[in-house]
């Protein structure tokens, strides 16, 4: 087997996980809250120092309140996947405090400067990957766990007792030699003053035996809902500051294009303009800082900015894609698959496998180009200074902002605060932080506060999108319907695409995950890449190459069992077999255990009645896949009407998530991740037209409605062994899949191009 | 200068007679619970009521609002009383992900249950046309009915 570049394979989360690991031996002191810290810093001689000692701050993450409430530090970004929920549980449960007791704070970056670079103050921040609980399922324990220690020994002190005679209940200590009790309330400010217990290399504070666990596993509503369901909790485009001005950019509709001339003669005599001026994009093929060029308008509101922005009249240079087009992405994708492309696995022998093979079934899947659209159009605020900024940023990632407005501004990034707010979604737009390098350049210009806002159009018309491509696949079989070999050859727009640091022979990593199914189970598997040259920017959308590889890998099990007159489930559990751990390289791993799908397949089977026997028109598919460390399945049912109407019946869908940290939290995603997939694969497609992109608005880019959602919406959580993993992703990618299948069995109809659109009303109708 | 209602209070707008309700609100009366989207009137993000209707307030001129009631997700209840029962179901139901949508989801919800007070879900199918783009649709159902249990039980 030979492999290219699986460090460009990596996701976010190791970049971030290094990033915590430098922390641990070049942050110091700085980190109390952070027990690993205060074990890496034991050579350092400089014993951690807490931040509050005069209140009830015990490090960075708790504050207990005189009412013996206790306020919990949150420092990841929440985007709608509930960490501000399930992080505080984590620190909760080991800080021993009642759940309703807690509510959240949001922490902003901290980064501190080093030597050589910058590290971590609360240890890595961001969301992607979906690594929130995994990365942070020892460490927001171990916090918790330390914050209780110290409280422990503080009463211990008080009592003159050794801390092994304390133990403690949910908000207090208590010594029963003594019969004392105190609260932590009462107890925070001597908790406060004592030095952080140091752990050695190998030691680590006492955490609870999972069987003991009161909030790990209980289900726990997002504690942001009231705030949500009033209307006083505060989003990015909700900022306002004294002084503030209103900004809307104008971008170029052709990519890579630029501003050749504009007059705003007229936008200027707009009430309430303020300044014009043209913001300058990125050079054809250079890393993007912003997304495109364009002219800033700056208003007292919104609405006099939009207006401005309409009077302007810009005369746009085309730039390098003006003659690309949908049509001429798909005519290269298919000529570029009639060559040889870069191999990126090569097990055992795939053309003797075809050689051999009784027979050898082939087909091709598009995917294409999708948006984010998080209902929060981009947005942010930025005051930029003569020595520093403040940035207001709904982001996945406060340490890219913090980039983007340092490589703006020139400003030293320990000058830069960045804040967090509420996050309108996610879904991987807010990796990227071009919204914050616009922002900074205006404020910096008018030399005053400023609030950037995208519109939908915007928005959709800007994005980092999913990468398109074309999947041609191969499948040999022997005699006995067996499958004996398998190909992959994928022609995307690569996701990678302009990252510097990414090298031209890396760039597949990104787009095929070499350990994903069949890898490790068929012997003769193949997998080659092709770069499709495109103009259009490229980004992670959630659950990245997992949505695309999974359409094409699940819905081609199907033709595949079909082809050998075998039964879908059959050949699946067949192939994936028992439970045992295969190795797995990429982000998720180190290893996959198919037998994990095998046990969520048997169930959404059994949920869903699959082998049942149903009215014509009626049919049920079923498909599987495993995403960054979570398995996850669905049972699709529909029905096929006569001219091509189709109606989603029914959805089981299950996911195994490893241990459940909260049971509601997942059934959310679970839910959500499942319905994002559906709105995708019926009706999403970002598509081109003279390098431009075609869609403006919901209403060419047809967001499901509630009404798309089947009644009979079916979740099931499978908890596995001891430790969690992220659910952010993972129950998006089977569902198109599942879909395209169920039609097959309802209609005989297989979908191969998505989003699923009227095809089905072509193929019956006509 | 235009004078309209806004949650009971008297408010006066004296910019452009074309702006849109959703900037006026947001911009110069500080009432952010209302959210852009679209500002074409597609999402439903930032539905309030209008002499006790669901309006899109990104498509409503504040031209047209003189002598008007208002009320949006801030003045859905009562300040300092109990939450609406819509708002008290969405909360029971947890319903919100990263919650964006749903001040516009709850108006358009609580204008549902004044007009049918115990609509079936294809009611709520036909009746609740605002995007989520988190996908808490099943929640929104649930809690929808939730909330007309909740008001009948006010009524009873």
């Amino acid at each position: 087997m030979s492999r290219v570049g699986d460090a460009a394979a990596r996701g976010i989360d190791h970049g971030r996980r290094r990033l915590l690991v430098g922390g641990l031996t070049a942050g110091g002191g700085f980190l109390l809250g952070l027990p690993g810290l205060a074990r890496a810093t034991a050579s350092a001689a400089e014993p951690a120092q807490n931040m509050d000692p005069s209140g009830g701050r015990i490090g960075f993450f708790v504050e207990l309140l005189p009412d013996n409430n206790v306020i919990i530090g949150v420092a990841q970004p929440e985007i709608g996947q509930g960490v501000r929920t399930s992080m505080p549980m984590l620190v909760a449960e080991e800080l021993d405090v009642e759940w309703s007791s807690v509510s959240v704070r949001q922490m902003p970056l901290g980064i501190v400067k080093t030597a050589d670079g910058y590290t971590w103050q609360y240890g890595g921040q961001g969301a992607g990957g979906s690594t929130s609980v995994s990365d942070n399922w020892e460490f927001l324990r171990e916090v918790g766990a330390v914050a209780r220690q110290m409280l422990i020994q503080a009463a211990a002190a008080r009592w003159g007792v050794e801390p092994a005679q304390c133990r403690t209940e949910p908000g207090s200590v208590v010594c029963e030699a003594l019969g004392q009790r105190a609260s932590y309330a009462a107890l925070a400010p001597a908790a406060a003053r004592l030095p952080v217990p140091v752990y050695g290399p190998d030691e680590k504070p006492p955490l609870k035996d999972p069987a003991a666990f009161r909030i790990i596993g209980k289900p726990a509503r997002v504690k942001d809902a009231r705030a949500i369901v009033t209307g006083a909790a505060r989003y990015g485009i909700d900022t306002v500051a004294p002084g503030m001005r209103y900004a809307v950019i104008q971008r170029c509709p052709w990519l890579d294009g630029g501003v050749e001339s504009f007059d705003d003669s007229v936008a200027r005599q707009v009430p309430g303009v303020l300044d014009v001026f043209a913001i300058e994009g990125p050079k054809p093929g250079e890393p993007y800082l912003v997304l495109a060029s364009g002219v800033a308008v700056v208003a007292t509101s919104t609405w006099a900015a939009l207006e401005g922005r309409r009077a302007l009249k810009i005369e746009w240079s085309r730039g390098p894609h003006a003659a690309e087009s949908t049509e001429s992405f798909w005519r290269q994708a298919e000529t570029l698959l009639e060559g040889p492309g870069q191999v990126v696995r090569d097990d055992g022998d795939f053309a003797a496998a075809v050689a051999a093979a009784g027979r050898v079934v082939t087909a091709r899947y598009r995917v294409p180009f999708v948006s984010h659209a998080p209902m929060e159009p981009q947005n942010c605020f930025a005051h930029v200074r003569e020595d520093g900024a403040d940035i207001v940023a709904p982001t996945q990632m406060p340490a890219g902002a913090s980039r983007a407005a340092a490589a703006v501004t020139g400003l030293p990034r320990e000058n830069i605060r960045v804040e967090m707010t509420l996050v309108g979604g996610g879904f991987g737009r807010r990796l990227t932080n071009d919204y914050v390098a616009e922002v900074a350049m205006i404020s910096q210009r008018i030399k005053a506060p400023v609030k950037l806002t995208w519109t939908r159009e915007d928005d959709l018309q800007h994005d980092f999108y999913r990468p398109s491509g074309l999947h041609e696949m191969k499948a040999t079989l022997d005699a006995g319907g067996r499958v004996t070999g398998w190909t992959q050859r994928l022609a995307s727009a690569g996701k990678y695409y302009r990252r510097p640091d990414v090298k031209p022979e890396e760039q597949y990593a990104a787009e095929l995950y070499v350990d994903d199914f069949p890898a490790n189970i068929l012997e003769n598997l193949r997998l080659e890449w092709f770069e499709l040259q495109s103009g259009v920017p490229r980004g992670s959308w959630r659950a990245p190459a997992h949505t695309a590889n999974a359409f094409a890998v699940q819905s081609f099990l199907d033709e595949v069992a079909h082809a050998a007159g075998r039964d879908p489930l059959e050949l699946r559990l067949e192939l994936y077999g028992h439970s045992r751990d295969l190795p797995y390289g990429q982000h998720g791993g180190p290893v996959f255990n198919p037998g994990r799908l095998s046990r969520l397949l048997r169930h959404v089977a059994e949920r869903i009645g699959y082998g049942a026997p149903r009215p014509a028109g009626r049919g049920v598919g079923i498909a599987s896949h495993f995403t960054f460390g979570g398995y996850a399945a669905h049972a699709v049912e529909v029905t096929v009407g006569e001219e091509g109407a189709l109606t989603v019946e029914r959805i089981v869908a299950a996911v195994d998530c490893g241990l459940v940290v909260n049971p509601l939290g997942v059934e959310a995603q679970l839910q959500g991740g499942t319905i994002d997939g559906l709105s995708t694969a019926l009706g999403l497609a970002i598509t081109l037209r003279d390098g431009r992109i075609e869609q403006s608005n919901f209403h060419d880019y047809p967001v499901l409605g509630l009404a798309g959602v089947p009644v009979d919406f079916e979740t099931h959580v499978l908890p596995w062994g001891d430790t969690p993993v992220g659910m952010g992703e993972m129950g998006l990618p089977s569902l198109a899949p599942a879909l395209a299948n169920a039609i097959f069995n309802a209609a005989g109809v297989r979908i191969r191009s998505l989003p699923i659109g009227d095809q089905l009303q072509w193929a019956l109708a006509g | 200068m235009i004078e309209f209602q806004v949650n009971n209070n008297l408010v006066t707008f004296d910019g452009p007679r074309d702006t849109p309700l959703l900037w006026v609100l947001r911009d110069h009366l500080g009432l952010t619970g209302a959210k852009y989207g679209c500002g074409i009137g597609r999402c439903g993000a930032c539905t309030v009521h209008i002499g006790g209707e669901a309006r899109t307030a990104c498509t409503v001129r504040v031209a047209t609002l003189a002598g008007a009631e208002v009320t949006t997700i801030e003045g859905l209840a009562p300040t300092a009383g109990p939450l609406h029962p819509v708002q008290q179901a969405w909360i029971e139901e947890d319903v919100p992900q990263c919650g964006y949508c749903q001040p516009g989801q709850i108006m358009a919800a609580a204008d549902l249950l004044s007009r049918l007070p115990d609509p079936g879900d294809e009611d709520i199918a036909r009746h609740m046309r605002n995007l989520c783009r988190c996908g808490t649709y099943v929640r929104i159902r649930k809690a929808i009915h939730r909330a007309a249990a909740l008001l009948a039980e006010a009524r009873s």
